[in-house]
């Protein structure tokens, strides 16, 4: 789950790390009021679970508690990569900046550590960074019986050529930052940039977070923190049903149980010259009413052409599959071609009971992906004909 | 014959009286696995009745190796109290421990991985299916109907698409050695390096299948392995080509991060070392026969 840029920021001050005073404005009258708080001048950000929001036209600066309330009019309601803007953070302008920084506390999945990613080179995209010029990434990683130690950010301040002046308070903003990361089970933090002002203090100015998914049951704060505005309503009913269900731009949808096997389903589907719809795990042992919901989900998008199911059982049985899908055709009208493909557990029981719908089946997946891929192609001509 | 799990295996099954352990520990038995208790701290003393005969329950891992002689264990308890079961199973000796619960938070893994690694403990897991020899025994929840003993050793980060090329194998004629999921999370135990290591050095494995997916590094690091240590030939197949940046796939692990855990970098790296990858699952048969 990721949090925006003002929660991460507000987590980051709780571990001791100085942020710019700022407040979230739904409304423009609320930044401009904010604006004044603050003396007058301000940045107003959109808040977005996306990056790229500068280039958007999400950012701006305002030098009066007027331009605030103009700039949060232009930027609220605007979409950013399909995002409406809900929100702004208004923040105090920072005093000046001197130089950006990096800083980052994640996991190395390789060393199977948590590790601190810090570059001289911060206010940019650090995948161009670490593309471009990685002699320019620092990292150090931690060793969580002891967690950061002073060698450890003397070496990154040394690597990132940081005045010596700033390095005390630099110490302070790692093990803040690695704290944070710890407490709250987060998988990234990111300070980017890290600033040092005009007056030579470190500042972070942007934040980032996510937050381990696993965790969240242990993590009820930070649970409550999910922006469902963010979340398209049809994943978070999904998850809601324990269905894994992630949205696509294709014309055919696919019901798979396992991740593996859902990806690999995705995967032949465009090998036969179709494109995923979605991603969808029903899970292990699928129920009847969560393969309804799934039908139901995936067959919300108005794009989709034909429905491939690839079942294969093991805990999930072909017959409880079956039965769940004709129980969804109860329910929902539709005229979408589909394939059914069973295998393994129960699936000729699974076969026989879909026997009487009005559906195709294949023994392979590739059989599966090529007739789903040639009804979606027939589908879509009767249509034009019509 | 096999690798991790064989007739000599004696297995604990830490959770046995929840529903799945019990499911399981039935189907288990039903294979022919050796299962000689089960622990659930607690309701030590007590018995746990299966379809075909009694199981004894212990308090502790510790308490059960010692009366049962166990040297593996397996784990279906629910995510919150997995961790522990894993210190418990690794304090206790045990050489292999099987975890399948899924949902373990990351840093709780490393957590459980540091104290592994100092210890003689081996892995598999968590969020796994386990692992299955055919014709020997069954640790996980790989559907005993559908291997066959043979030769062609099988590792694998997911559990139904392992499932899927196993049946396909059987469906073909083609045995299998030991089939291994090792499982879809980031931070886990055994990986494909280990897990290709034993295949390579066991004589009765004859070539190996490797099923990746995105996410991490594991199958470049393979790749690099098979380059460099093995003899036997190795086919694979990589999940998540399609798959769009930035999304987690289901699998806590498959995911692309920026220009990293790509299914286009696994396979070029792979195919660099000399390893066969295949278009889709169904075609490895082909390529095995």
């Amino acid at each position: 789950m990721n949090l925006h840029e003002y929660q991460a920021k507000r987590l980051f001050a709780e571990h001791g790390i100085p942020i710019p005073h700022g407040e979230v404005a739904f409304t423009p009258e609320e930044a401009r009021k904010i604006t004044q708080d603050l003396g007058g001048r301000a940045v107003i950000k959109s808040q977005v679970l996306t990056g790229g929001r500068g280039k958007a036209g999400g950012i701006k600066v305002a030098q009066s508690p007027d331009e605030a309330e103009a700039n949060a009019r232009a930027i609220l309601g605007m979409t950013i990569k399909g995002l409406t803007v809900n929100k702004v953070l208004v923040d105090e302008l920072a005093p000046g900046i001197r130089q950006e920084l990096y800083l980052a506390a994640l996991i190395d999945r390789g060393r199977r550590l948590p590790m601190i990613m810090a570059s001289a080179a911060g206010g940019m995209d650090i995948e161009d960074v670490a593309d471009k010029s990685p002699e320019k990434i620092h990292i150090a990683h931690i060793d969580p019986t002891i967690g950061v130690r002073g060698f450890q950010t003397t070496y990154l301040a040394r690597a990132m050529n940081l005045p010596r002046e700033v390095w005390g308070d630099f110490h302070k903003i790692v093990v803040g930052l690695y704290d944070c990361f710890k407490t709250n089970d987060a998988s990234l933090t990111e300070i980017n940039p890290l600033i040092i002002t005009g007056e030579g203090k470190l500042l972070a100015l942007d934040g980032k977070m996510s937050i381990d998914d696993n965790a969240l049951s242990r993590q009820p704060r930070l649970a409550e923190m999910r922006d469902f505005d963010e979340e398209p309503p049809t994943e978070a009913e999904a998850r809601r049903t324990g269905i894994t269900f992630i949205k696509l731009d294709g014309n055919i949808c696919c019901m798979v149980n396992g991740a593996g096997l859902a990806m690999a389903t995705m995967d032949i589907i465009k090998l036969y010259g179709g494109e995923p719809a979605n991603f969808l795990d029903i899970g292990g042992g699928a129920r009847a009413d969560q393969v309804a919901t799934a039908l139901r989900l995936i067959l919300s998008d108005p794009n989709v052409e034909a429905v491939l199911f690839n079942i294969f059982g093991g805990i999930t049985r072909g017959d409880e599959v079956a039965r769940g899908i004709l129980s969804a055709l109860e329910q929902i009208d539709t005229k979408v071609p589909m394939v059914v493909r069973l295998a393994g557990t129960n699936a000729q029981e699974g076969l026989a009971l879909l026997a009487e719908a009005d559906m195709l089946t294949a023994a392979t997946l590739s059989e599966a992906a090529e007739k789903a891929v040639a009804a979606a192609k027939a589908a879509r001509e009767t249509g034009r004909k019509s | 014959m096999s690798i991790l799990v064989d007739k000599n295996t004696r297995l604990l099954v830490q959770g046995i009286t929840g529903r799945e352990g019990t499911f399981h520990t039935n189907q288990m038995i039903a294979f022919g696995t050796n299962v000689v208790g089960g622990v659930v701290p607690g309701k030590g003393g007590q018995v746990f009745e299966g379809d075909k005969g009694n199981l004894p329950i212990f308090d502790s891992v510790r308490e059960a190796r010692e009366e049962t002689g166990a040297n593996a264990s397996i784990i279906f308890v629910p995510a919150k109290f997995a961790p522990d079961a894993m210190y418990e199973a690794a304090d206790a000796g045990l050489p292999l421990v099987i975890c399948l619960t899924e949902h373990i938070p990351v840093l709780e893994m490393i957590n459980v991985r540091s104290y592994l690694d100092r210890r003689a403990t081996r892995l598999i897991g968590p969020n796994c299916p386990g692992l299955i020899t055919p014709g020997e025994a069954k640790v996980g929840i790989i559907p005993g109907s559908i291997v066959t003993p043979g030769t062609v050793g099988l590792v694998s980060r997911s559990g139904t698409l392992t499932y899927e090329v196993v049946y396909a194998l059987t469906q073909r004629g083609i045995g299998q050695s030991t089939c291994v999921g090792i499982g879809g999370d980031p931070i886990k135990g055994m990986d494909f390096i280990d897990v290709l290591k034993l295949f390579e050095e066991d004589p009765d494995t004859s070539e190996v299948i490797m099923i990746g997916e995105i996410g991490g590094n594991a199958e470049e690091q393979a790749a690099t392995f098979i380059k460099e240590s093995m003899t036997k030939r190795v086919t694979s197949f990589i999940a998540g080509r399609s798959a769009p940046p930035g999304r987690r796939m289901g699998h806590a692990g498959a995911i692309v991060e920026g220009k990293s855990g790509t299914a286009e970098g696994k396979i070029a790296a792979l195919e660099a070392a000399g390893v066969r990858v295949a278009a889709n699952p169904d075609q490895i048969v082909d390529m095995i026969v």
